[in-house]
């Protein structure tokens, strides 16, 4: 009876068609690297046509941005500078997505620990006179506090009362740069700008270029010890969550929380300990910054740092070393795009990395068959 | 050019021949040949894991064929999904129903469809869906949300979505397994009355004496193979149906060995819990369980059972009674107590619950003892230990797998359930929970885990074995406590079938007593 209400669709015939399955074999080892790196080339290809479009070169193009990223010892310290933070908070998102936790609010425990590392200074808790490893050593510890309190809010909140951590860490980024704004207007305002005045050198992270006296080679280098942090962070995040109990835990509540329960974890009681961890991984971010870096507590300390963080951390397949890979990709992005034009191209070119990156997930997950349509 | 089937002198309506479907490490469908004709209602039957659903997904486009051909009214077809299959005719309705529980009924029959196309003029449709229902005797309200509906009833819906689409061949998935049996009735007059309209139906079913009551012929598969292909039912026999499906002649005898039963390990007394739905599933109920002994649980699927499982392994809390294991209170305590304790829990749900599917099978094998030495130290898991522990069970347990390192979500159903059960046995507990443990496994499976379940009853273990196998309760358990909505109707100690079947369908052991000696 229905027949005449249902219209056949007309649909292309092509002589062959596409089909796609699901995997039901495990890929060998080799494959995603491959896969990834064709997502790359494709990339690029695609960000040359843009380039064509714009009116540029893109061979030209692309050199360049090698060359400005990696070209010399001088650039690519730059580079590493710029990755830092990055690897922190790659490493903050990193780890409470492997629980599933979508903690976005990386960007905010970036402002508090960079709040809390200038709250040593400038309070003061410490005099400025205070030798260099002690003062470095509690800015450390406040500003990992500072970014543990901002992921602990939305961790409580979720674990007791479920509420979505995707709105409530989103939400207190804006509490949390407001909250620094505040202080760089009013209380610590120098001479009416909107910074802090300069902390005392002993305040500043150790640079190579402090080391050029004995070594000529490292003079001008700005790269600075918080990138060592970052480096031990990600070996300690790996520890935790590879060959820890608690990691354990971690990976077995991302993967399945109902089995999770089964095996009698607690559910609270890890969401309100993996968030206070990522929020204090992204504080360091911010303190590693204020302290290597700006020196002072001002307005622009983060291009946007937490959610590049997010795409770090994904595109690492959240794995701690590749976190430090993507994150140094993402530092010579950062530089080389700010060379060749301000915003616009580079940050296209970023966005067909990430977008050819994620779809090429697609083929890990899926086998694609191109078959011949059987004649009707 | 329409085919006509020899036999009956009526037009074939599906012709499948020598399909072909592998998947990794099983021959789910090897060269079957089936064919349905108009107006019958056609039996599928086979042991779980014979390949009848692999068949069916096959025909409803879900799965690609590796070999073989399908026809259609004579016609050679190719399916990529089920839009192609249901565009031919050919609905299934599953047994996991695809339904938006928060849409009406209408709303849910029309969805994905080109009409209505921007105006949804549903009181229209509602008259088309209640018309449509009259005529095959599918009773069901059009504006009711889905949420509201009886699983019966949202299996009416299912069929009317099917109908709608105009299948002429319908593909029933188990129907009966989540049916109550009033509600099974209902379903059998309604199949009826669409072959008497020409539509034919596919039935899959592992259950002889429901194939025996409905169909017309019947296809039967063993391990993926044909063994009986479309034979008229109105000759066969059950014993001969049950050969056809389980390839040895006589079923095997479990050696169960005397053992006798110790100590109350288990205590459930006055027990009440809700189900998820905030609704209560246990009501005042009580059992117990001994040391060397499996005690079984009867009953139809969703009396109770999956929740006083939650209850006594700690996932669920009780509302009322008491929860003793050894003598110590256990009420409400949580999971990791009762997994010290010495409680091992085979969940119903092998992959939502029993596993973790993109961990390894050494992640899912030491999901009990990954804090206890000697694989948990401090707060470190021993890497090596754990990979040496889970090489042990994967070699004790027979699992088929290239490495240990492989995600579990890639392994069979039969080898899944081998890694759970590795890992519950091997913590040698005092008391085992099992829920359906031999569900959807193939016979030599089923036997590897009973056998299991028996040697650990030797060992001195408390069984409670919940299942809705009676054949396997019969055969394993030295008790049966019968549920029936949340209440324990009775106990069994001489596995007297008749009795089981009163209680099951909620007639009190006290009843049956009393009727049995007027």
């Amino acid at each position: 009876m229905t027949e005449s209400s249902l219209k056949p669709i007309r649909r292309l015939q092509l002589p062959f068609q596409i089909h796609v399955e699901q995997r039901l074999e495990d890929v060998p080892r080799w494959f995603p690297v491959l896969i990834s790196f064709g997502a790359i080339v494709v990339a690029l290809i695609l960000g040359g046509i843009i380039i064509v479009i714009a009116g540029g070169d893109p061979f030209a193009t692309y050199i360049h941005i090698a060359r400005a990223s990696f070209g010399s010892l001088g650039v690519f310290s730059d580079t590493l500078v710029k990755a830092t933070p990055l690897i922190f908070v790659g490493l903050a998102c990193a780890l409470a997505f492997k629980m599933r936790l979508w903690n976005i609010g990386a960007e905010g425990q970036f402002f508090m620990g960079a709040w809390g590392a200038s709250l040593v200074v400038l309070l003061p808790i410490l005099p400025s006179e205070t030798p260099q490893w002690l003062f470095i050593l509690v800015m450390l510890v406040v500003g990992m506090v500072c970014g543990a309190i901002w992921g602990f809010i939305p961790g409580f909140l979720k674990a007791k009362l479920q509420v979505n951590e995707i709105i409530t860490t989103l939400m207190m980024n804006y509490i949390a740069v407001s909250w620094v704004n505040y202080f760089i207007f009013a209380v610590w305002t120098e001479g009416g700008f909107q910074m802090s005045r300069m902390f005392p050198k002993n305040a500043w992270l150790p640079r190579l270029s402090d080391l050029a006296e004995s070594m000529p080679i490292f003079r001008g280098l700005t790269t600075h010890s918080g990138l060592l942090l970052a480096l031990v962070a990600a070996g300690v995040v790996w520890f935790i969550l590879f060959r820890s109990q608690w990691g354990y835990e971690i990976r077995l509540l991302g993967d399945n929380r109902d089995a999770a329960r089964y095996a009698g974890i607690s559910v609270a009681r890890n969401t309100i300990f993996v968030m206070m961890l990522s929020g204090a991984l992204a504080g360091l971010a911010g303190m590693s910054e204020i302290s290597g870096v700006v020196h002072r507590l001002q307005g622009a300390i983060s291009p946007g740092y937490g959610f590049t963080g997010i795409i770090v951390a994904w595109l690492a397949k959240l794995n701690p070393a590749a976190v430090i890979v993507v994150s140094i990709l993402f530092g010579a992005l950062i530089l080389a795009g700010r060379e060749i034009q301000p915003s616009g191209i580079p940050k296209m070119i970023q966005g067909c990395i990430l977008v050819c990156l994620i779809a090429s997930d697609f083929l890990l997950r899926y086998r694609v068959y191109i078959t011949r349509r059987i004649q009707e | 050019m329409e085919l006509v089937n020899e036999q009956t002198q009526k037009k074939v309506v599906v012709s499948m021949r020598g399909i072909v479907k592998k998947f990794p490490g099983v021959l789910a469908n090897d060269a079957v040949d089936f064919e349905l004709i108009e107006g019958e209602v056609h039996a599928l039957l086979g042991e779980n894991g014979a390949g009848k659903s692999t068949l069916m997904n096959i025909l409803a486009g879900l799965y690609r064929p590796e070999a073989g051909t399908i026809s259609i009214r004579g016609k050679a077809v190719s399916f990529n999904s089920p839009k192609d299959a249901i565009q031919a005719g050919i609905g299934m309705v599953h047994q996991h129903f695809m339904l938006v529980p928060s849409q009406s009924v209408t709303e849910n029959i029309l969805l994905g469809l080109d009409e209505p196309r921007f105006r949804l003029r549903l009181r229209e449709y509602e008259q088309k869906v209640v018309e449509l229902g009259e005529r095959f005797g599918l009773h069901v309200d059009p504006r009711a949300k889905v949420w509201q509906l009886s699983v019966g009833e949202q299996q009416r819906v299912e069929i009317l979505k099917m109908l709608y689409r105009g299948a002429q061949v319908l593909i029933m998935d188990e129907p009966t397994a989540v049916l109550a049996p009033t509600e099974i009735e209902d379903l059998f007059k309604t199949l009826h009355s669409m072959a008497a309209e020409d539509q034919s139906i596919i039935f899959i079913s592992h259950k002889l004496q429901e194939v025996l009551e409905i169909s017309d012929r019947v296809t039967v598969l063993r391990r993926g193979k044909v063994t009986a292909s479309g034979i008229p039912l109105i000759n066969t026999t059950r014993a001969e149906l049950a050969r056809l499906m389980v390839d040895r002649e006589v079923l095997f005898r479990l050696e169960k060995k005397a053992v006798e039963a110790g100590d109350k390990v288990l205590e459930v007394q006055d027990i009440r819990a809700e189900n998820d739905r905030g609704l209560p599933a246990l009501r005042e109920m009580s059992l117990n369980v001994r040391a060397g002994e499996i005690v079984g649980l009867a009953g139809v699927a969703g009396n109770g059972q999956r929740e006083l499982a939650e209850v006594i392994t700690g996932l669920r809390k009780i509302t009322g009674g008491k929860i003793l294991v050894h003598g110590e209170d256990l009420t409400n305590k949580p999971v990791k107590t009762g997994i010290r304790r010495g409680i091992s829990h085979i969940p119903e749900d092998r992959t939502h619950v029993g596993t973790a599917g993109n961990l390894s099978i050494t992640d899912n094998t030491i999901m009990k003892n990954y804090n206890q030495p000697p694989i948990g130290q401090r707060w470190v898991v021993n890497a090596v230990l754990a990979n040496k522990y889970a090489e042990d069970l994967q070699k004790a347990y027979d699992i088929v797998v290239p490495s240990i390192k492989t995600p579990v979500r890639l392994l069979s159903g039969g080898n899944l359930q081998r890694v759970i059960l590795a890992r519950e046995i091997s913590s040698q507990p005092s008391l085992l929970v099992a829920v359906q443990p031999t569900r959807g496994l193939d016979v030599g499976a089923i036997e590897g885990v009973q056998r299991l379940l028996l040697a650990q009853r030797e060992a001195g273990a408390a069984i409670l074995l919940i299942s809705e196998e009676l054949e396997e309760l019969l055969s394993l358990s030295d008790r049966i406590y019968v549920i029936y909505e949340g209440k324990i109707m009775g106990e069994v100690l001489d596995g007297d079938i008749e009795k089981i079947g009163m209680m099951m369908t909620g007639t009190p052991m006290k009843d049956i007593e009393a009727r049995g000696s007027k």
